[in-house]
């Protein structure tokens, strides 16, 4: 089964890669673009979906600094 | 005489300058990330570099290694493991020591001597220092803003186990409360972004970090029963 994992910077820590993306935005002409963040998706194939959750928290994601999501079958 | 164990992972690249600082103090030998064997080693350094390319994370598939699930055995027996850079954050996604390390505030790689002061000098690691000295150390990371929580942050500070502070005006990460180590609630493995294994001679600066490694020589912690016995 094909699943993706996405994984973000949790809410309230700083987010350096984010701000820089943001400031960056104006001098290119896109205004009005606020709260960007930038985490990182990871895709893989499994034969054990259940087991992702765990997954996730050993190793894809630092569950202190970091919030994930999973999505499997036709959404991945 | 203290003998020192450095680990050595693919990636690593301060192993070489640690094991000459421990050297200076005692007796050390590199230890292969895929050696599990500590036997005859009083103290641990987990050194400074990229292990495993930092991929993911800094430190993330480092802690699976064999020599780590050592590490592991040897710090839960009391035996003194302290992580430098690199090795901070490994011994961090281990979850042997509290909270995590992020990108730097101004996501620019720093390199440059920082000022530290003495905040706990409790634990072996800093048994040749008293609390208040200034230490002249360097830094040289990209991945070094240290985090956690603000509940956990009260519980560290309160228990002793904020070891090390950037001084005023020297967090150069953006680091909470300028903290730049923190040690274990058992104080047996600490933890640390500035580079001590880098200021050993006055000739490149400062001899502060000298420190350290003496402390672990003078005061080296009960050395762990053989794991299995």
């Amino acid at each position: 089964m094909k699943a993706r994992v996405l994984i973000r910077p949790k809410e309230g820590i700083l987010d350096p890669q984010g701000k820089a993306v943001e400031r960056a935005l104006p001098a290119l002409g896109f205004d009005g673009v606020s709260a960007v963040r930038v985490g990182r998706l990871v895709e893989l194939e499994t034969d054990d979906a259940d087991s992702l959750p765990e997954l996730c928290e050993k190793l894809l994601a630092n569950p202190l600094i970091e919030d994930y999501e999973i999505e499997t079958g036709d959404a991945a | 005489m203290t003998r020192f164990g450095v680990i050595q992972f693919p990636g690593s690249c301060d192993e070489r300058d640690a094991l000459h600082a421990c050297g200076m103090v005692g007796e050390a030998r590199m230890v292969w990330h895929e050696d599990t064997d500590l036997d005859g080693v009083d103290a641990v350094i987990v050194p400074g570099g990229f292990s495993y390319g930092d991929y993911l994370r800094a430190g993330a598939i480092a802690r699976f290694s064999p020599a780590m699930g050592a590490v592991a055995e040897f710090a839960a027996a009391g035996g003194p493991v302290l992580g430098i850079c690199n090795g901070f954050q490994v011994l961090c996604e281990a979850g042997l020591l509290p909270g995590a390390l992020l990108p730097n505030e101004g996501l620019r790689f720093v390199c440059r001597q920082v000022e530290l002061v003495v905040d706990d000098a409790a634990t072996p690691f800093m048994a040749e220092c008293e609390q208040g000295d200034r230490l002249s150390i360097p830094v040289k990371h990209m991945t070094g803003r240290y985090f956690a929580p603000d509940e956990q942050l009260d519980e560290l500070e309160s228990a002793g186990q904020v070891v090390l502070r950037y001084a005023p005006g020297h967090n150069p990460n953006g680091s909470v409360r300028d903290i730049a180590g923190v040690c274990n609630a058992a104080g047996n493995v600490m933890g640390l972004m500035p580079h001590p294994e880098h200021a050993v001679d006055p000739l490149t600066g400062s001899a502060d970090g000298l420190r350290l490694f003496a402390s672990l020589a003078v005061s080296p912690a009960p050395r762990p029963e053989p794991v299995g016995s």
